[in-house]
């Protein structure tokens, strides 16, 4: 089934730089809501992934 | 003894029940021409061996039936066959049907092969032993029977559908409390809120419950669902993926789907219809245990 396969965090787009550290995904940081959503729009069409919301400001694309 | 007849008439009879069970399996699979034909002529084949089964014993040409035996191997055949060609179709299915149906319509196959032979084999008896008029009416009874083992059990025997609000609980996608997916992109979300449909799929009993657990069972509902209504995800598009998700305390099952049509209507019956696939059939109530932990 589609959903039972591994799932990696391929980018983080952040507001705030000091709740993310180490890792291996690649951490873009951007300055306002708008910013981040759109990048991670962007990011997530460009590698065919889902954008996830962890809803403290941080939000990761994931490859299903 | 003239058994000319009695082959002949078999296997016309068998040919004519593979016709009358392709027909029935159209829902299930797409038939395409080609396979069409490659089942037709296999089914005669399996008619010709039950046709001449009898007539041989009766010749004592043992042999000939030693063979039939290993002719009627060929048809385990079937099955792998169909399960490659649907496996590798389903590589490139956006709503995989999962491996459960796959196997489901395999075995289907491989049996209604198995039902061609006896028929053939029932019907070429019958004629050499009573005649035409005792084969014909065998025949008909045959056919009713099979026509009564292939409707199988369908989702809206063990449960019942009904409509539910979707909302979101912040980035989470929800349908009465199932937590279905983080959807982390504002625009989809309204997307999903103006153009998804939600339903519950509620078990009637302790046997539904257990059957919707399965996840292949699960997946088959999905996958007829998007098939028929079409659905909105597209590759490199996960958000639009439809789901069927488990209420962990009830065992009551959300699914999630943006259609091309939304209609409930269909939705609902398109899922009543569905059916339940052997792999997922349990019956949990019929032992002891299971009636005991039921109330």
């Amino acid at each position: 089934m589609e959903i039972e396969t591994k799932k990696v965090i391929l980018a983080v787009i952040t507001l705030k730089p000091e709740l993310v550290a180490g890792g291996g995904a690649p951490v873009f940081i951007a300055a306002n809501r708008e910013e981040q959503e759109k990048v991670a729009f962007y990011l997530s069409r460009i590698m065919d992934a889902m954008v996830h919301d962890l809803d403290n400001g941080v939000m990761v694309i994931v490859g299903h | 003894m003239d058994y000319h007849t009695g082959i002949v008439g078999g296997l016309i009879a068998g040919v004519l029940a593979r016709i009358i069970m392709l027909r029935l399996d159209y829902r299930q699979y797409p038939t395409y021409p080609h396979d069409v034909i490659t089942h037709i002529a296999l089914g005669f084949i399996a008619s010709l061996i039950g046709a001449v089964f009898i007539p041989a014993l009766m010749l004592k040409e043992y042999t000939a039936v030693t063979f039939l035996a290993v002719a009627a191997e060929q048809f385990r055949n079937v099955r792998n066959m169909e399960r490659e060609t649907l496996s590798k179709l389903e590589e490139n299915e956006i709503v995989p049907r999962g491996i459960d149906y796959v196997e489901g319509i395999a075995r289907t196959f491989e049996a209604r092969n198995y039902l061609t032979i006896f028929t053939a084999l029932v019907v070429s008896g019958f004629i050499v032993w009573l005649g035409w008029i005792y084969a014909t009416a065998v025949f008909v009874l045959i056919l009713i029977i099979v026509c009564y083992l292939k409707t199988g059990k369908v989702v809206g025997d063990i449960a019942e559908v009904v409509l539910e609000q979707l909302y979101f609980d912040g980035p989470f996608l929800k349908i009465s409390d199932i937590y279905l997916m983080n959807v982390g992109y504002p625009p989809d979300r309204e997307k999903i809120l103006a153009e998804g449909m939600g339903v519950l799929i509620k078990p009637k009993n302790d046997n539904g419950r257990a059957i919707l657990h399965n996840l292949g069972q699960r997946q088959a509902i999905v996958h007829t669902a998007a098939a028929l209504l079409g659905t909105k995800r597209e590759v490199g598009e996960p958000e639009f993926t439809p789901l069927a998700r488990k209420n962990i305390d009830t065992g009551e099952i959300g699914l999630f789907i943006l259609p091309l049509e939304k209609d409930f209507e269909c939705l609902r019956k398109v899922i009543e219809r569905t059916p339940v696939l052997e792999s997922a059939s349990r019956k949990p109530l019929d032992s002891k245990a299971g009636r005991i932990a039921a109330d």
